[in-house]
């Protein structure tokens, strides 16, 4: 008898630990949203009593467990996740729920786990570069910058709508103050700021006014995607709402003709909040489009697809001629950074579970090219004191270390092979190709073309060719500068050599929602094989 | 004369003098005030001890009440009709007490800095305070019309108050031109309603036509009859003069801006909250069978509101006129909420009442910032004189960010969720266009609420804007107050418990 109590007490103990991975799952999405706010609690409050050391190591635990939480809910979800359906739920009435159905409501699928992931690398390395950086008044920048980042987390974690924006406006309010008090430069800092805030705000308005016009006409009883997903699976909405959410989300991720906020406020703003705001907090409206708007409202996208492509083509070819026109390598990649949002615009125009996968994974890539490359770029501007890229040269001799890191990071905003980029290009120009108009991904591939003269030229302006004099001092990247980057560049490698581990769960996601289009093209491999067993 | 003989046999021998309470004891220590002053002459922290005492004690037994179920509430109307204790009303009447706790806090900061009599405030606060508790229970025009009087009266002089400054009596003068025109407007309104719904030519002439039961059943009957829809029109545009809607709200900039700043907020916030609430009872309650006429009429003035306010605000320098204008713009949000609740969106009163709530805690902590940093002119506060703020008094600056970012509606702070719900009751009554309106109103609002922090955060110049205006540094006493105010402002965002149900 004592024997059967030893095996059943183990048996027990067994089914404990393997129930407790979905019990902590919740737990370590909680802690990333809670950490940084409460490390920026902790500096607010006591920040000026510390030494800058104790802040800088609060600030560090504020963004390092985001990230280590985010790798562990990739790697968890990778083990439990099957169908690509939402996980890990976890729920609080906060007090709306009976009158609004609004709950606080935690989970990821295999669309929002790829952006949770995103959201962690990018906040450490983020984080880390403002730790390292000197700045006046730098515990309030550090606070600014954990709030953002606790925003960030819980956009991407968010199963309720509600609080979905509600996150999403959590991290854009620091990007404000962030630009205004230590934006680039003093005279002009406070009105790119205000601009900024007026801009995104209407954006962010339009979006709200269309989440809960969904909500409301689609009658479902709580204001989650589950349950959106559940009332209009049966009933409808009207297509006016997608037109407001295209808007709404356009304006927020830079759709031409809104992008305008966009080049000034990143060429103004301070590299990490650039980092975070470009990198993650605008995959907010696109992330919207592809978890949202589109799989719930797909009459919608039939009717407004014509007007989202040939806007798509002007973030892509106009904005490209813009940008190859820069002189400021900030603005430069402010622009470009507007113009690659085009390709992902592409994608979920595409419609198609190749398509809306090709633009998450652009997303994932161009989230973290995007802000390895504004890290560089400061690390540029502050060596040369400048932002003309006409005035810098030769950069290459007293840095090399920078020079090399750029190269690779423009190779892989260019989408060369090897780099997560380049899956994500190659994967919306086939869903185009197999789309009703085909001659969109010719006019898109046009663009790669566009992309290569701009990042090329300005490689070749800032590193090579004669050094100049003031430059020699300088030196090359110091520790603070060099890891965070390694960290993005690695990352960006890792998916681009092994996409599949990225897109398995990504499709599975897609695929209820998605229409599947099985044509025999060999590179669409990339993301079909994966349903197809 | 039947009618009115029967109202005073059964007020004499009614028994519900006792569910009267609270707002027996504030008028009881109102006068009791007054000669606690004549009492003890050197006594300006014991007057607000008293006020501020008996008022938290009445708050915290309304509160204890209303959680306890002990809060009596009526099917019928009592005192001959004249007063019907429901939910709803209970919650005002909290809300009122609370808000005059906080105008009194206010008026001690003010009238700390300036020769002027300090009893005769809190006494005044008080008495208006239990007179708008009464409205909010009241179900009878004559009633109503005397509380409201009581209320109007009562501002009169508050606005006034200041009489050493040649900007709050301009106010005080404007205030009663226009508070005589409105509350003439009204009365007008309330005789011909009266003469039209007992008429005996009406189908069932009502017995009391100002009991606002038996009006309203006259008005199902009748909701052709032109004098009973001007009859109603009238009253509606008397307390749209209290709201300032659009387009009754031109008292409101000099007003504002003249008045004491605590008084100030004691309109924006108290008076403006008793217009809504007697919109919500008269227009679902005896006007409801007047909703073909007065739902466009409102929805007309509701899209002015929100238009004129935003648009008007955005040009002022004076913090005092942004608020004042501002308040403008939220007054037509709250009629969003109003025009819901006429449509049949049964949880819109709770909507307003939670709009209500966080517009209040964060006005005042606005106004208690205000009252700091406003120079001896009160009249004058000039958004250059906020220049530093942040830097050189961190905690003013940071309350001043929560109270400006909530009336903003800036996520987390509980104005968000506070607009948010006004915008789904909207959506719910099909009122697609002012929710357009709503949040293009909001983004303008950005511009001036911004604008002014941004005058918080930057740092003068010393060559060019001079050395940074002088503030009041905070007491414990405000700086936890204060606190307390921005606390609310965030946790209701975050938590909002019970309080939207």
């Amino acid at each position: 008898m004592p024997q059967l109590a030893f095996f059943s007490a183990i048996s027990s103990f067994l089914e404990a630990t393997h129930a407790a991975t979905p019990t902590l799952a919740p737990l370590h999405l909680l802690i990333g949203i809670l950490a940084p706010a409460i490390c920026a609690l902790l500096i607010a409050f006591f920040g000026s009593r510390l030494p800058l050391g104790a802040t800088k190591a609060i600030a560090w635990i504020g963004f390092a467990l985001p990230a280590w939480c985010a790798l562990w809910i990739a790697g968890t979800y990778g083990a439990v996740a099957q169908s690509g359906e939402y996980q890990f739920l976890w729920q609080a009435d906060l007090g709306l729920s009976k009158l609004l159905g609004i709950q606080l409501m935690l989970g990821v699928n295999g669309i929002s786990v790829p952006m949770y992931v995103l959201a962690g690398i990018v906040g450490l390395a983020a984080g880390a570069y403002a730790i390292g950086s000197k700045v006046e008044r730098q515990p309030l920048y550090l606070v600014l910058l954990l709030v953002m980042q606790s925003g960030l987390m819980g956009i991407f974690s968010s199963v309720d709508l509600f609080f979905y924006y509600f996150f999403h406006e959590f991290a854009l309010i620091p990007t404000f103050i962030l630009i205004a008090m230590w934006g680039r430069t003093l005279s002009s800092r406070k009105t790119v700021a205000m601009e900024l805030t007026i801009y995104l705000t209407l954006g962010a308005m339009i979006t709200l006014g269309g989440l809960i016009g969904l909500y409301v006409s689609s009658g479902a009883e709580a204001f989650n995607l589950i349950a959106l997903q559940e009332a209009l699976a049966t009933g409808t909405a009207p297509t006016q709402i997608f037109l407001m959410l295209l808007i709404g989300f356009g304006i927020l991720v830079s759709l031409f003709p809104f992008h305008t906020w966009a080049p000034p406020a990143y060429s103004t703003a301070p590299a990490p909040a650039a980092m975070l705001h470009a990198g993650v907090l605008k995959k907010f409206g696109l992330y919207g489009l592809i978890q949202i708007a589109v799989p719930l409202l797909p009459s919608g996208l039939a009717g407004y697809g014509g007007l989202l492509m040939w806007l798509a083509l002007g973030n892509v070819i106009i904005i490209g001629f813009v940008t190859i026109a820069q002189q400021d390598l900030k603005r430069m990649l402010g622009n470009a950074s507007v113009m690659h949002m085009g390709y992902a615009f592409l994608g979920i125009y595409a419609f198609s579970v190749m398509g809306a996968g090709g633009a998450v994974l652009m997303m994932f890539a161009h989230g973290l090219s995007v802000s390895l490359m504004f890290l560089l770029a400061d690390a540029v501007e502050r060596r040369a004191q400048t932002g003309d890229m006409r005035e810098i040269g030769g950069m290459a001799q007293t840095a090399p270390v920078l020079a090399g890191l750029f190269i690779a990071g423009t190779m892989a905003s260019i989408g060369l092979p090897g780099f997560a980029n380049f899956w994500g290009e190659l994967v919306i120009f086939t869903a185009l190709w197999q789309s009703p108009h085909p001659w969109v991904a010719i006019a898109a591939v046009a663009g790669i073309v566009i992309s290569a003269i701009y990042a090329l030229r300005a490689v070749a302006r800032i590193f090579f060719g004669e050094p100049k004099a003031e430059l020699a001092a300088t030196g090359d990247l110091q520790g603070w500068e060099k890891w965070p980057a390694i960290l993005l560049l690695a990352a960006l490698f890792v998916v681009g050599i092994w996409p599949r581990g990225f897109s398995e769960h990504l499709d599975a996601a897609l695929a209820k929602q998605y229409p599947v289009k099985d044509v025999a093209v060999p590179v669409a491999t990339v993301t079909d094989q994966s349903h197809a067993h | 004369m039947d009618a009115q003989l029967q109202i005073l046999s059964e007020f004499s021998s009614s028994h519900h003098w006792m569910w009267l309470w609270p707002e027996i004891v504030l008028a009881a220590l109102a006068l009791a005030l007054l000669a606690v002053e004549l009492l003890l002459p050197k006594s300006d922290r014991w007057l607000l001890r008293i006020s501020l005492g008996a008022q938290v004690a009445v708050f915290a037994a309304l509160i204890a009440g209303l959680v306890g179920g002990t809060l009596p509430t009526s099917d019928v109307a009592l005192f001959a009709g004249a007063i019907q204790p429901t939910l709803s009303g209970h919650l005002m009447r909290i809300f009122f007490v609370g808000c005059s706790i906080l105008v009194c806090f206010l008026g001690y900061l003010y009238l700390e800095r300036r020769p002027l009599a300090r009893a005769e405030y809190y006494h005044l606060v008080m008495i208006v305070t239990a007179a708008m508790m009464l409205l909010a229970q009241i179900t009878h025009f004559v009633a109503f019309f005397v509380a409201l009087e009581t209320v109007t009266i009562g501002f009169y002089i508050l606005v006034a108050y200041g009489r050493n400054s040649s900007y709050s009596l301009e106010a005080g003068l404007k205030y009663m031109i226009m508070g005589g025109f409105s509350s003439g407007l009204l009365l007008f309104g309330i005789v011909l309603l009266y003469g039209a719904a007992g008429s005996p030519t009406l189908i069932g002439p009502a017995g009391d036509p100002f009991q606002f039961g038996q009006l309203g059943a006259v008005i199902a009957e009748n909701p052709g009859n032109p004098l009973i829809v001007i009859g109603a029109l009238l009253v509606i545009v008397g307390i749209c003069f209290k709201i300032g809607s659009f387009p009754f709200q031109y008292w409101i900039p000099d007003v504002y801006q003249g008045a004491p700043t605590p008084t100030t907020a004691f309109l924006a916030v108290s008076s403006k909250s008793m217009g809504f609430y007697l919109l919500y009872v008269l227009l679902t309650g005896p006007f409801l069978g007047l909703q073909s006429i007065l739902v466009p009429v409102i929805g007309i003035m509701t899209y002015c509101t929100i238009a004129f306010g935003n648009i008007a605000a955005l040009g002022q320098n004076n913090v005092k006129r942004v608020i004042g204008m501002s308040g403008v713009a939220h007054a037509g949000i709250l009629l969003v909420g109003i025009l819901a609740a006429m449509r049949g969106v049964d949880w819109a009163f709770q909507a307003i009442f939670f709009y209500l709530i966080t517009y209040a805690l964060a006005s005042f902590a606005v106004f208690g910032v205000m009252c700091h940093v406003a120079p001896d002119e009160d009249a004058n506060q000039e958004r250059e004189h906020y220049f530093g703020l942040m830097q050189n008094h961190p905690f003013l600056g940071g309350v001043l960010a929560v109270g400006l970012g909530s009336l903003a509606g800036i996520p987390p702070l509980a104005g968000f969720v506070a607009k948010a719900a006004i915008i789904v009751a909207a959506f719910q009554a099909k009122l697609y266009l002012l929710v357009a309106f709503v949040l293009v109103g909001v983004v303008v609002s950005i511009f001036y609420y911004f604008g002014w922090l941004r005058a918080a955060v930057t740092n003068p110049h010393p060559e060019i804007q001079g050395e940074p205006h002088p503030v009041v540094a905070p007491s414990v006493g405000s700086r936890a107050l204060l606190a307390v105010l921005a606390l609310a402002s965030v946790v209701l965002g975050l938590y909002q418990g019970g309080l939207l149900s």
